[in-house]
């Protein structure tokens, strides 16, 4: 288990900051061993290691308590509020419980096939598929089309940044409210400047115009960790490249799009990843403040039916049973994340 | 600059003054609105330019939404998932990156795939996991029938709810940090660690004066993300508060959002919403330097 499991471990972190991780059962001879006591010289050669020693200091100890006392309070969060629950809802999913909890049946995949099967989750995942691209596309562009302006201005860029970052510490609710207020039909300026052009808008029975005002308003919010990630991104690219690319001849926008761009890619993919995240689990705040999935279930997103199903219509069976789809979805996003930590070779953004 | 460009210089500011309005007029209306009498909000043409009420519907946002009481939830909660997170995550660090031991990688994997179970995908059972700490401890006493071995039944509760306890908790274990500071411990000099031991100082004492120093620096840059994480929580503290006197100040501004047009007190939520973003926005404001190389690191 300790052999399978270390290899990726190893080649990950390495790859992620180079010469800074040391492997001593590669890099370092072994008379680097450090001095603890006889226990060193009892050690198995090299080959004989019983532990992988992946992302450990080569200049470490020996005991066997104490590491398992620093790590308890971790690991019993973990189990009490992380693992058991996990493992409770794949238990859940499987099986029918009625009403009363007097009886539970195993049902195999029931509860996933009737998921599937109903024309509200079929509806709600199409929604949450949308909402999500919209999102990334507006934050990346937006954000994208800032970061440059950024990266080129030299007087304020202090300022600008202060600005664009403000939203980083509104709480999604808060964004929501914002946002309802400014596009609520009898209060909201911007919903009277579009009343004033003639353009009909009303979120509370439209389902469009409420799927758009979420869209906005979570996107609003999380501009400004794509322009964090972005701007410090832009700032690695080294300048003699561009400089060279400026002597040969190509200008400002050239030179984004051929030699910084390709050279942020892994950010990028990285905050896609991130927005997916973030527009998958982070805007159940958003969906509870302005619109609770309404109207007519139209920004009704997977993580808000969770909760309404569990705790609302509380069908215990249907609620477990997205969990479970959305775990599945979490494993790949996170999965895709750590890719991006092997990938990000040749800089630190 | 590798050249002068005017166009486009001007163009690139145009662009950034275009952004910093699409994050200020949202936040201006909201202090507008926040400074009018409802009858003045709702008359047509609304207003554009603040108005001399703000401390007063501050005042009614103060007594309506209970906000005192709230504000100190927040404030110690929020404080409280900073502390815990970093204690937890740098003692885990630690434990990885400086000791050798026989389950070093599989408590590393644990930790790791906790990353892929945020709270929102297992609301439920966690919901039953903080309703009563104790039940996989009942579990296990029931399947080894200690009961009926002492001939008495045993029923074990332990209720997290409307608790600091449930609100703090269960958000402590952080594979985030953990990973940082593993990463941070990493980066330290071997030789810092030989010298303490030649100097006889214990694993502990190498923690604290040697490790502990080092690592303030990333210590606040996280403790900026993880108090606006915990200060900008939501579906938690709505999950396990029932009481209204234990919720936080952001739960407590959604009773406040007005639901229908019969009682449309805008003004008030919007100046609620503005008193409780601020705090957050203060510290963003005061140490953005800080919190742009947290994010950063963190995100690596």
């Amino acid at each position: 288990m300790l052999a399978s499991t270390s290899a990726p471990s190893t080649q990950g972190t390495r790859h992620a900051s180079g010469a800074i991780f040391i492997d001593a059962s590669k890099d370092a001879p072994q008379k680097w061993r450090a001095p603890s006591g006889s226990s060193a010289a009892r050690t198995p050669r090299r080959g004989g290691e019983r532990y992988s020693t992946a992302g450990l200091k080569r200049a470490h100890y020996r005991q066997a308590r104490l590491p398992f006392l620093l790590l308890l309070p971790q690991l019993l969060v973990l189990l009490l509020f992380f693992f058991i629950p996990a493992f409770r809802a794949l238990a859940q999913a499987f099986v029918i419980t009625d009403p009363f909890g007097n009886s539970v049946q195993f049902v195999w995949f029931d509860n996933f096939r009737a998921l599937l099967a109903s024309p509200e989750y079929q509806s709600s995942v199409w929604i949450t598929l949308w909402f999500t691209l919209a999102q990334n596309a507006l934050t990346i562009g937006i954000a994208g089309v800032l970061a440059f302006a950024t990266d080129r201005v030299i007087r304020l860029r202090g300022l600008y940044r202060s600005i664009v970052l403000l939203p980083y510490a509104i709480a999604p609710v808060i964004a929501g409210i914002l946002w309802a207020f400014l596009f609520n039909p009898s209060v909201g300026p911007v919903a009277h400047v579009l009343k004033m052009m003639g353009i009909a808008w009303d979120p509370i029975r439209s389902g469009f115009d409420a799927f758009l005002l979420v869209t906005f308003a979570a996107s609003w919010k999380h501009i400004c960790y794509n322009y964090i990630f972005l701007v410090a991104g832009l700032l690695s690219v080294p300048p003699s490249l561009l400089e060279a690319a400026a002597v040969d001849g190509a200008g400002p926008g050239l030179r984004f799009f051929r030699i910084a761009l390709p050279m942020i890619g892994p950010t990028i993919f990285f905050l896609l990843v991130m927005n997916f995240v973030y527009g998958f689990f982070e805007t159940f705040a958003i969906i509870d403040a302005v619109t609770r999935g309404g109207p007519g279930g139209a920004t009704m997103l997977l993580v808000y039916k969770v909760y309404q199903d569990g705790f609302v219509h509380i069908d215990l069976g249907s609620s477990a049973a997205q969990s479970v789809l959305l775990m599945a979805f979490a494993i790949i996003l996170t999965l895709l994340q750590f890719r991006y930590v092997e990938r990000n070779v040749n800089y630190d953004v | 600059m590798v050249e002068r460009t005017r166009g486009l210089d001007i163009a690139c500011h145009a662009i950034l003054v275009l952004g910093g309005l699409l994050v200020c007029l949202p936040i201006y209306f909201a202090f507008v609105v926040g400074s009018h009498t409802i009858g003045d909000v709702l008359a047509v043409p609304a207003p554009w330019l603040p108005g001399d009420r703000f401390f007063e519907n501050a005042q009614t946002a103060w007594q309506k939404g209970n906000l005192g009481r709230l504000l100190v939830n927040s404030v110690i909660v929020a404080v409280g998932i900073t502390v815990g997170k970093i204690a937890v995550s740098l003692l885990s660090a630690f434990a990885i990156a400086y000791f050798r031991f026989r389950w070093r990688m599989l408590a590393f994997w644990l930790i790791f795939v906790s990353l892929m179970l945020p709270v929102e995908v297992r609301i439920l059972p966690t919901y039953e996991a903080v309703a009563n700490v104790a039940l996989p401890l009942q579990w296990l006493v029931d399947a080894l029938d200690v009961g009926r071995l002492m001939g008495v039944e045993i029923a074990l509760d332990w209720n997290l709810m409307n608790s600091y306890g449930g609100l703090i908790l269960p958000l402590i274990a952080s594979a985030t940090a953990t990973f940082l500071f593993r990463q941070f411990f990493l980066t330290v000099p071997e030789e810092l660690c030989e010298a303490a031991r030649i100097d006889g100082a214990g694993p502990m004492r190498f923690f604290r004066s040697v490790l502990l120093p080092l690592s303030l620096s990333n210590m606040v840059a996280l403790s900026i993300i993880l108090f606006l994480y915990g200060w900008n929580q939501y579906l938690w503290p709505l999950l396990f508060t029932t009481d209204k006197e234990m919720a936080t100040a952001m739960v407590g501004l959604k009773t406040l959002i007005p639901q229908s047009d019969s009682e449309p007190a805008w003004n008030v939520a919007m100046n609620a919403a503005l008193l409780v973003m601020l705090p957050p926005v203060l510290v963003v404001m005061v140490l953005q330097r800080w919190l742009v190389k947290g994010l950063v690191d963190s995100g690596k």
